[in-house]
């Protein structure tokens, strides 16, 4: 019942029947948008790291490893992708519990799963496998889902949620949220529900900040709201961060020549903070540029899911694509001082393995949606 | 179930009509999203840039200065007197440390720390700029250099710091002339040019070092440094190298100056040796005299009350702010003022019985010679240095015409020497005393006005000026320190030119040689007072000895020297100058309760003398 889409291709000609096998399943803007955006990216992380080589060498590593899994993922049709997602759910649940109980045991913040042969964030699968869950979950019924589905798909989503926000890990716990609140919104959840959830997100908000927060998230939070009241504390980062990108002015400064960067003014100049650098260094025409290119993912991604002929699909590329603007809003907010401080990286600019091959994988996602589609006569 | 299955085959068109249209809606928000990013950074990029550019920049650039090289100061001769040793210091950056009080500990087990250092360090950091070292311990040796070096790594914000430090290689000599420099106090911060001091931390306290601070502290340098967050000095962006201080050259004469003050033996007092000629201060000395290297980086308590609450007062310069009673040493001034003003026939003969009596007053003033000088003319009088002569001398002059005669000579007044801190000493007269101690002037007090006691009150340096005034008839120099100055890196040599100051109001080149023959008299005559310095004395000497009266002494009493403890007992002076024809020395010599001028007065101005004229050159 839940893939009850009529088999592909099985009135095509042979010669494309055959074809099938050998057709490499790729959405050729995106790749080529993401391949410059992760160029574009390399090359400010040069310069951010201080010029060094080997960290970019290892980002570069990890971004080839992370477009190998997109295009993997790309040629599995999507429903394979739609089998996997409860399993891909279950696991993820599964190693979050995990974390939290050796987390328990250690004593202190833990994110981390050591596999031994590898170290990951289960958190990072929560990225994905919570829009995918909600939507097999909403695809095997009517839309709009009824009110029953939705306390289920509720619930499917503050549970990974809670677990992440309890690492503590803020900005993973607001992209894992968004990712599943997107899957609602477009399921066409009800105005009246969206207003409801709107006024519960207010009057949640002493709560959370009385016992949810932890006392540096609650100092984060004011520093944003003033930052010259602590500028040697928490208020630094921000300060820095604007200094920077203001005194890049409409050229930059020029590539490797950003003194708010490479004199150490900066802090965490090649993780979070990364678009000061960009800034700093190549202006505003270089932020120009660089919202372009993050545009035009996200267009091509919004037109994917529009393209999608079926739910699973349409809800997954949709909510896949708004997730990665989040990301790119947070970051730039954060970093130019309209948001407060979460880590939430700058999506594949940023250094660091784990958010890369997730992103990349969630557009493998994407791709296959959109190369899998039957043609149909419009 | 039924109902369910209907719609999951017939409303596709409905669900991808909602989808779409949230579609559509998300699409909206997230085109008004970016372009709130893109208004942030239009504000940032473009509207604020001077803004976040200068922020950038201050960051980024700071400007250091580089501390001048204080000038050196030489004597005439070019010997040595205040130069700059290299020296290290320790000091620490409070703002790159976690606990200050932690890392101080550390260090007092690498390095010895007193009491005494953490006390000035805590002070001084009260009042500190951001990222501004302050010293913990100055003076380290070689040994605790490298302690401290090894350990460094281990404490952030401790540096070492090598900088040149102020040294008197001479020490105690001459200190009360040259003066020494100090770290620069909260007071003397509100006052000086703070972009010029911005790299010093010493200037002049006193003496020379103060009185020519601006010469010798030279132009500060900048440097405009690329630092990193840490404010570490990454590399320098521009330099301005600063012009160090000139040298200085003194009219003082080291060898001069240790023999006058190797002449005091045990005894406090004052010695100022001038050349008449110009007006160059030759010698200056007031003992007893302290070591002015301790006070370079802040001397400690106990060196500063032991300095403070010695009875001798070594601190106090006499020579400049010492005030005395001139004594019997006015009286050849007293004598020229009645020949010029005609109040006195030079060979007119007197009677002295030894005392002096004034009409409707019952008091006895006395001679020093309780037998009298018997008859006694105005050369004898100054010879034998008799007081009843000029008890009637000055009777006839009046107080008025005492007072504006001396004034001439600059009595009563600051001499305007080069060093700071002098007094103007007193020259009493009718509306003076009106004016401090509201009430009229009596006779009895002009009389002793004319032998230098009562009121009046001249220091060291004023005795020797005027005396270096009468030596050469009338022509007055101010009395100046300063000889040369040198620019070290020009090598130019400048001497200083003298100017002229108003002569005394003497027309007659007869009362000048009456007087200065009278004064050669009492060296060289028999009966004079100074006689015992003329022994083997191959120049002239022309001179006056004086005593002047530390208490008084009652009616009918007599003044035993042996009766009095010391601190009680006649301060003795001696003025002279040599060689009579041709003078080119000049002295004031004071020796506090030396008792009397001729012996131990005398002896040291004549030491000084013979230096200056029989051992010039060698």
């Amino acid at each position: 019942m839940a893939f009850s889409d009529p088999p592909l291709l099985r009135d095509a000609p042979a010669h494309a029947r055959r074809m099938r096998f050998f057709r490499l399943r790729i959405d050729w803007p995106l790749l080529v948008a993401l391949l410059l955006l992760a160029g574009v990216g390399l090359f400010v992380l040069y310069s951010a790291s201080g010029q060094n080589m080997a960290v970019v060498q290892a980002q570069g590593l990890r971004i080839l490893l992370a477009f190998f899994i997109m295009l993997l993922l790309a040629q599995i049709a999507p429903y394979g992708i739609q089998f996997w997602s409860p399993w891909l759910y279950g696991l993820g649940l599964l190693l979050l519990l995990a974390v939290l109980v050796m987390g328990e045991i250690g004593k202190g913040a833990q994110r981390w799963l050591d596999l031994g042969f590898v170290t990951f964030q289960p958190s990072e699968i929560m990225k994905l496998a919570v829009p995918m869950m909600i939507a097999w979950y909403f695809a095997e019924a009517p839309l709009p889902p009824n009110r029953k589905r939705l306390s289920i798909a509720g619930v499917l989503l503050i549970i990974p949620t809670l677990l992440v926000a309890k690492q503590p890990d803020l900005g993973t716990a607001l992209l894992i949220a968004s990712s599943g609140i997107f899957v609602l919104l477009l399921a066409g959840l009800s105005l009246r529900f969206i207003s409801i959830f709107l006024f519960l997100i207010l009057a949640c908000t002493p709560i959370a900040w009385n016992y949810l927060l932890h006392d540096y998230q609650r100092q984060r939070i004011l520093t944003f709201i003033n930052p010259e009241n602590d500028p040697l504390g928490a208020g630094y980062h921000i300060i820095q961060s604007t200094i920077a990108i203001g005194s890049g002015g409409i050229y930059g400064k020029g590539w490797l020549n950003g003194t708010q960067s490479h004199l150490d003014f900066l802090p965490e100049r090649s993780t979070d903070f990364i678009f000061a650098v960009l800034s700093e260094e190549f202006g505003f025409l270089g932020v120009i540029s660089l919202l372009s290119l993050y545009t035009f993912i996200i267009a091509r991604g919004l037109i994917i899911a529009s393209q999608a002929q079926h739910t699973f699909g349409r809800l997954l590329a949709g909510s896949i694509t708004m997730t990665f603007f989040v990301y790119v809003f947070v970051n730039i907010g954060m970093v130019s001082g309209i948001l407060p401080v979460v880590g939430v990286p700058l999506p594949l600019v940023s250094y660091g393995g784990t958010s890369v091959v997730t992103l990349l994988a969630g557009f493998g996602i994407l791709m296959s949606i959109h190369t899998h589609r039957k043609l149909m006569p419009t | 179930m039924n109902h369910y299955k209907h719609l999951t085959l017939k409303d596709h068109v409905r669900e991808t009509q909602i989808f779409n249209q949230r579609l559509i809606v998300a699409a909206v928000i997230l085109v008004i999203l970016i372009t709130l990013l893109l208004s942030r950074l239009v504000y940032l990029q473009i509207i604020s840039l001077s803004h976040f550019s200068l922020l950038s920049e201050n960051n980024r650039v700071n400007i250091l200065p580089i501390p001048p090289t204080r000038g050196l100061i030489y004597d005439h001769n070019g010997i040595l007197l205040a130069q700059n040793l290299p020296s290290f210091t320790l000091e620490l950056v409070t703002e790159h440390m976690h606990d200050v009080d932690e890392t101080i500990r550390q260090i007092g087990g690498l390095i010895t720390l007193s009491e005494e250092d953490i006390k000035r360090f805590n002070k001084n950091r009260r009042h500190k700029r951001r990222f501004e070292d302050i010293p913990l311990r100055f003076r380290l040796n070689d040994e605790e250099v490298a302690r401290i070096a090894v350990n460094q790594y281990r404490m952030p914000g401790v540096n070492i710091h090598a900088a040149l430090t102020r040294h008197y290689p001479l020490g105690a000599l001459g200190a009360h002339a040259i003066g020494y420099v100090g770290r620069i106090n909260v007071e003397e911060l509100r006052n000086l040019d703070e972009s010029n001091y911005s790299g010093t931390s010493h200037i002049g306290k006193i003496g020379i070092e103060r009185s020519y601070e601006d010469l010798l502290h030279g132009r500060v340098g900048m440097q405009k440094v690329e630092t990193n967050a840490q404010g570490k000095i990454l590399r320098v962006l521009e330099r301005t190298l600063p012009v160090p201080g000139k040298n200085l050259y003194l009219n003082l004469d080291v060898k001069l100056q240790a023999i006058a003050e190797d002449g005091f033996g045990d005894h406090t007092g004052a010695l100022v040796a001038i050349d008449p000629r110009d007006g160059a201060v030759l010698a200056l000395a007031s003992m007893p005299t302290y070591d002015p290297n301790l006070f370079v980086n802040g001397i400690s308590t106990r060196d500063y009350s032991q300095l403070r609450d010695s009875p001798d007062r070594p601190l106090f310069n006499r020579a400049l702010r010492g005030q005395y009673p001139p004594g019997s040493t006015i009286k050849p001034f007293i004598g020229l003022a009645g020949l010029e003003l005609h109040e006195v026939n030079p060979t007119e003969e007197l009677n002295c019985p030894g005392w002096y009596m004034l009409k409707n007053d019952p008091r006895r003033y006395r001679d020093w010679k309780k037998t009298g000088h018997g008859k006694t003319d105005l050369t004898r009088a100054i010879v034998e240095s008799c007081d009843v002569y000029f008890y009637n001398l000055s009777l006839a002059l009046g107080i008025e015409n005492m007072h504006d005669f001396l004034t001439t000579f600059g009595l009563g007044k600051r001499t305007g020497i080069d060093i700071g801190g002098e007094k103007a000493g007193l020259l009493p007269s009718s509306a003076w005393k009106r004016r401090a101690h509201q009430l009229p002037w009596f006779p009895g007090e002009t009389l002793i006005t004319g032998i230098g006691q009562g009121f009046m009150l001249t220091t060291p340096l004023q005795l020797a000026n005027i005396s270096a005034t009468l030596s050469r008839h009338g022509q007055r120099r101010q009395p100046h320190m300063l000889y040369a100055i040198e620019a070290p890196d020009s090598s130019r040599f400048d001497v200083i030119p003298t100017a002229p100051v108003n002569p005394p109001a003497v027309a007659s080149e007869d009362n000048w040689n009456t007087i200065i023959q009278a004064m050669k008299q009492v060296v060289h005559g028999i009966h004079g007072t100074a006689r015992r310095i003329s022994h083997k004395l191959p120049y002239t000497i022309a001179g006056k000895t004086g005593t002047a009266q530390v208490f008084g002494i009652k009616q009918d009493e007599e003044y035993v020297e042996e009766d009095v403890s010391k601190k009680l007992r006649d301060h003795a002076l001696f003025i002279g100058f040599a060689p009579v024809d041709d003078p080119q020395i000049a002295i004031a010599v004071i020796v506090e309760n030396g008792g009397s001028g001729g012996a131990t007065a005398a002896p040291i101005a004549r030491k000084v003398m013979d230096q200056y004229l029989l051992n010039a050159g060698s």
